[in-house]
């Protein structure tokens, strides 16, 4: 769920630097093309016909087939652990399933532990999804924004130091985040709060309900906020790198052909970075829609679903798990199981479909160069 | 490029001093807070191994495992400390869980006790069996506590409310602060004109639980329609995770009000509610006067299970009627061998008298002798 | 480009024929960034808006709206849009900014006070918590060990499926590991937790310990170390895999010797910053590390304290001491996340093979 790219060197204009931006091989700046000295250049080219499928096969069969059978036994792992953590979530939850008396879907209340159970996931869908889009509609913009301002406009020594700050918020906890959300950014959020429901509340949305009005804003709108905050470094960290990837001969030619900068970002940079910022907006969305920390510290939860989003209350499937479990008893657990388990289908939807974005775009990917 | 070359080494270098300063932080830990504790810490615990020192029973030393209840977590840190200061060998671990969390723990073998706001279901002293060989799990009353109702107005430094007003409040029938409902409990008191930021447990807690047991007991169907749950059932509000949470939402927020125990308001410094019971006072939330009403509990459990009931309606004079108990669950037979000893001696030391002072300081209440007595002649038949 | 000029000269108001065109003078954009503080100040403060937050947000406003309407006016709308791009890019970036320094900051104020040789070097064994005193150090020790032990489990697991992906990856098997992977980025750490916590503890019979812990983290750290890795191994061009077929080296031998020594900067880098996420996961170590007040060095038996877990007790028994305490130690974690990041990040450098080593 981490930041593949911020792995990429940043120096693109390092050591090799000047020489290599003119370089064909500028998109993937960094790729280390000093082939062996002793490697003949005549060899090479040979080889060159027989594609990296076809290694030589006589010799040492022995090294392969181990090699092949322990590379390919991890990935097989991988599949075991994932086909166990489905099994397992599938029946753990299909015990509290069949004795739901409410809908799993539609039923806004949570108590699984009543006789007869009753639960559902609506409140709990609602809000997860409310507060991942707010959380999306806020910090994508802002970190396209501070990807281009590192890549493209900040002064050469400031974006050095940007880039590295960005990277290493990129790391901080999210129980930190919980901790600084609670104590610092509900009680400075009161004034925009207040004054969002006296000029917006006319959208009904940012509104809040009268018996409420004043109340801390510990809302849904909050931990979008708090969320966008919180992925804002992990979008900004590989759409910047995907940005700095963008071949520099485009960005000459549009330059050259007088565009403005803004134009040459738009002409240039932009359609190539655009799956790399989707991938880039994915990892972020997975990250809001699975935290927990910060939105148990943050939200005041309800088993009410709100149009109100300035009205305390909601839940998220992550916050519901952490607050429920500790009093739960076996069907309350295996409720939250369920909940779990449907966090983990949405999540699996939306990488399904960046996938599919990504895939149909993939004739401008660099990485795949 | 020279710049960045420098870059690379500062990097490098930050790093390396990183990691050193962490390897270099491996080497010197210690267990020992006696010094740096604060002085009262130390001397309880020092007066704690003085004064219990006659029975030095400590059990077999090594950890001990419990988890469970919130409400208790800082009675049992209290005696923790002092029961390890005196019994050095011994580790007692308690995770304030929750309640939920703990008797699961407990029914999977994976603690040696369990702390808990509620008696065992029938269900789950089913499910004890299958832990305890031979036995059952059994509740022994161990925490004595009040459930104070927290508030947070400016310039109202007295308010009393009654069962009725209490029970409208939390489900948003009261609404305001200067509501004539309040304003007749309160005379001559300046009420603010302001919303009532009621807030309760998000999470299900045997707290909400004592309380809604009381709305129910004292306050009527009209006021309370709901059943006592450990699920907060009440209309409106907001909520907030833990004793702590709800304490800690009611400091920040003006014009709130809350249900923590005791101990959380005093922690807190929170302004808490006299209640008017229909004695001739209303009660003050005091260790006290929560005493009195557990000490017209009655034992519902049956052998050695001491489950008690309490009277929510009470109206004895100086009797604060919202009170809770909570218990130590551990099997009455089949207790794991190695862990038995320890489970006795802390138990041992925790139900006694010098112990259950220890808590009285922390918004805790003693157990009635009465009530005591009994738990002290259970402790020694666990096997 | 001498359309461009054409049209501008023409269309201009000012009717300059200069080749340029109307240009504002290079000190425009922070005069009127200067301009757009100041006025956001004073209709913040006019107003009587007590939020800093919405003094801001108007200023931003000011800000970006006043240097379009000034370049269109000046320099025509096309420089105009790109005036209004750059000064949206400065905002973005300074709005996103304050905040984030601002946790930052608002951490090492509250934390610094706390943090000391004591509480780095004491456990909290026998303080009361709302009593000054105690410390963090079985915290971090725990911490240490259990992301060490998770480190141990999955980057090997993780970089084998990596080289499996890209290098041997085709066929059915390649395409369902790529997708799981990415599924498996989706697990909820509280859901592995849950996952480790029946199968181990419940299952098994295994008690509450360390070890339990790692495994839950290992699990939320393989497919982000396959997704790294994955992603330096294609980096690795083909050429030099195919130099090293040509000269009869063994596919197995090719992987070990060339095309993971070349990306090894960037695998090492991903490996730490996966190391870095799961240091401060909570959810997991909430289930499986139980809890306790006292050092514990061995993370296969009993239970086991993490920092995270610390902050989260701490600020959940919700007084100022633990508060307090909840800083110090939220401090020292970003301080060893950081350093993670950093030493992640010389490793890189320091390896990447352009650097000539």
């Amino acid at each position: 769920m981490d930041t593949p790219s911020p792995t990429v060197p940043q120096d693109r204009d390092g050591p090799y630097g000047p020489h290599q931006t003119s370089h064909g091989h500028a998109a993937h700046g960094q790729t280390p093309v000093e082939l062996p000295a002793e490697l003949p250049a005549a060899l090479a080219e040979a080889t060159g016909q027989r594609g990296v499928t076809a290694p030589p096969k006589a010799r040492n069969r022995i090294g392969d087939t181990l090699f092949l059978a322990a590379s390919r036994g991890s990935g097989i792992l991988l599949l075991v652990i994932m086909a166990a953590i489905a099994v397992f979530l599938g029946w753990q939850a299909s015990k509290s399933l069949s004795s739901n008396t409410g809908h799993f879907f539609t039923t806004f209340e949570w108590n699984p532990d009543a006789t007869p159970p009753v639960f559902g996931i609506a409140v709990l869908l609602f809000g997860t999804v409310v507060s991942a889009v707010i959380a999306m509609a806020i910090a994508v913009p802002v970190a396209v924004g501070i990807a281009l301002f590192i890549s493209h406009y900040a002064p050469r020594r400031l974006a050095q130091p940007i880039a590295y700050l960005v990277d290493l918020l990129a790391a901080v906890p999210s129980i930190v985040y919980g901790l600084w959300g609670a104590l610092f950014l509900v009680p400075h959020l009161d004034g925009l709060t207040a004054w969002m429901n006296d000029y917006l509340g006319w959208t009904h949305l940012l509104s809040q309900s009268d018996g409420v009005s004043g109340s801390a804003p510990r809302n849904l709108f909050t931990v979008g906020i708090l969320l966008a905050i919180m992925i804002l470094p992990i979008i900004t960290a590989v759409s910047r790198e995907v940005f700095k990837q963008a071949p520099r001969m485009h960005e000459e030619a549009a330059l050259a052909l007088g565009a403005t900068r803004w134009e040459m970002i738009r002409t240039a940079v932009l359609p190539f970075g655009r799956p790399g910022v989707i991938s880039a907006s994915m990892l972020g969305l997975g990250r809001a829609l699975g935290e927990t920390m910060a939105v148990a510290t943050v939200l005041s939860p309800s088993d009410k679903l709100n149009l109100h989003l300035l009205d305390p209350g909601g839940g998220t499937f992550a916050q519901n798990i952490a607050a429920k479990f500790g009093e739960a008893f076996d069907n309350g657990r295996s409720a939250l199981i369920a909940s779990g388990l449907m966090l983990f289908v949405i999540t699996l939807l939306v990488n399904a479909a960046a996938r599919l974005i990504i895939a149909r775009r993939k004739e401008f990917s660099g990485a795949n160069a | 490029m020279k710049l960045q070359r420098n870059g690379r080494t500062k990097a490098l270098a930050i790093g390396a001093l990183a990691v050193v300063s962490s390897l270099s932080l491996a080497a010197c830990g210690s267990d020992d807070n006696t010094k740096t504790g604060s002085n009262t810490s130390a001397s309880s615990s020092a007066g704690g191994a003085s004064a219990g020192g006659a029975a030095a029973d400590c059990g077999k030393g090594g950890q001990l495992l419990g988890a469970g209840s919130t409400a208790q977590a800082n009675a049992i840190e209290v005696w923790k400390a002092a029961f390890q200061a005196k019994c050095s060998g011994t580790v007692i671990n308690y995770n304030g869980n929750g309640s939920g969390a703990g008797v699961a723990n407990f029914n999977q073998g994976k603690v040696a006790f369990a702390g808990s706001d509620a008696a065992l279901k029938p269900e789950e002293v089913d499910a004890s069996k299958k832990v305890c060989a031979g036995g059952q799990g059994i509740d022994l009353p161990m925490v004595g506590g009040a459930v104070a109702i927290a508030y947070n107005v400016d310039g109202v430094d007295n308010l009393v409310l009654d069962a009725q007003t209490t029970a409208k409040i939390f489900d948003s029938k009261i609404t305001k602060w200067n509501d004539p409902a309040i304003a007749k409990l309160n005379p001559g008191v300046k009420l603010p004109d302001a919303n009532i930021q009621a807030f309760h447990r998000s999470d299900d807690s045997g707290t909400t639980k004592n309380l809604t047991a009381y709305f129910a007991a004292a306050a009527g169907k009209s006021a309370w329609p709901y059943e006592p749950d450990k699920k907060w059932a009440g209309k409106g509000g907001q909520a907030a995770t833990g004793s702590a949470g709800l304490a800690g939402q009611v400091k920040q927020q003006k014009n709130s009000i809350t249900y923590v125990e005791l101990s959380y308001a005093q922690t807190n410094s929170l302004k808490t509610a006299k209640i008017a019971t229909g004695a001739a006072q209303p009660v003050e939330a005091t260790a006290e006067a929560a005493a009195k009403t557990i000490g017209l509990a009655k034992v519902k459990g049956t052998g050695s299970d001491l489950a008690l009931s309490l009277d929510y309606a009470t109206k004895a004079d100086g009797a604060y009627p919202l009170v809770l108990v909570t218990y130590e669950i551990v099997c009455d037979k089949g207790n794991k061998p190695e862990t038995l000893p320890g489970v006795k001696a802390f138990l041992n030391y925790t139900i006694s008298d010098e112990a259950q002072q220890a808590i009285a300081d922390k918004g805790y209440v003693p157990l009635p002798a009465e009530v005591a007595g009994k738990v002290k002649a259970v402790i020694p038949t666990l096997a | 480009m001498s359309t461009d000029v054409k049209h501008r000269a023409s269309s201009s108001p000012l009717g300059r024929t200069s080749l340029t065109g109307g240009r504002l003078p290079k000190w425009a954009p922070a005069a009127t960034a200067a301009g757009s503080v100041a006025a956001g100040c004073a209709i913040g403060a006019g107003a009587g808006l007590a939020s800093h937050i919405q003094w801001g947000l108007i200023a931003a406003l000011l800000f970006v709206s006043a240097s379009y309407a000034l370049a269109a006016k000046v320099e025509g709308t096309r420089q105009a849009k790109d005036r209004l791009a750059t000064s949206l890019v400065w905002v973005c970036f300074i709005l996103a900014v304050i905040p984030l320094v601002s946790l930052t900051v608002y951490t090492v104020q509250q934390g610094a006070g706390v943090v000391d040789g004591t509480f780095l070097s004491h456990s909290m064994n026998g303080v009361i918590s709302s009593e000054p005193g105690g410390g963090i150090y079985h915290a971090i020790l725990g911490t240490l060990e259990q992301v060490g032990l998770a480190t141990l489990i999955a980057a090997p697991i993780g970089l084998l499926t990596a080289v499996y992906l890209v290098e041997y990856g085709r066929g059915r098997l390649a395409k369902a590991v790529t997708f799981f992977v990415d599924v498996m980025t989706g697990v909820p750490s509280i859901v592995a937790g849950l996952f480790v916590l029946s199968f181990w503890i419940i299952i098994l019979g295994f008690s509450f310990s360390g070890f339990a812990g790692s495994m839950a983290l290992a699990i939320l750290m393989m497919p982000v170390v396959v997704r790294s890795t994955e992603e330096m191994l294609k980096l690795v061009p083909n050429e030099l895999r195919e130099a090293s077929y040509a000269l009869g080296v063994p596919k197995w031998k090719t992987i070990v010797r060339v095309v993971v020594p070349t990306a090894i900067g960037g695998i090492t880098t991903g490996i730490m910053l996966a190391v870095a996420r799961i240091t401060g996961e909570t959810a997991p170590v909430l289930l499986l590390c139980f809890t306790t007040d006292v050092i514990n060095t061995n993370p296969f038996q009993d239970a086991q304290e993490s920092l995270p877990l610390y902050i989260w007790h701490q600020y959940s028994l919700g007084n100022d001491q633990t508060y307090a305490r909840a800083w110090g130690a939220a401090l020292v974690l970003i301080a060893i996340v950081m350093g993670l990041n950093l030493v992640a990040r010389a490793v890189a450098r320091w390896r990447s093979p352009k650097a000539g080593h």
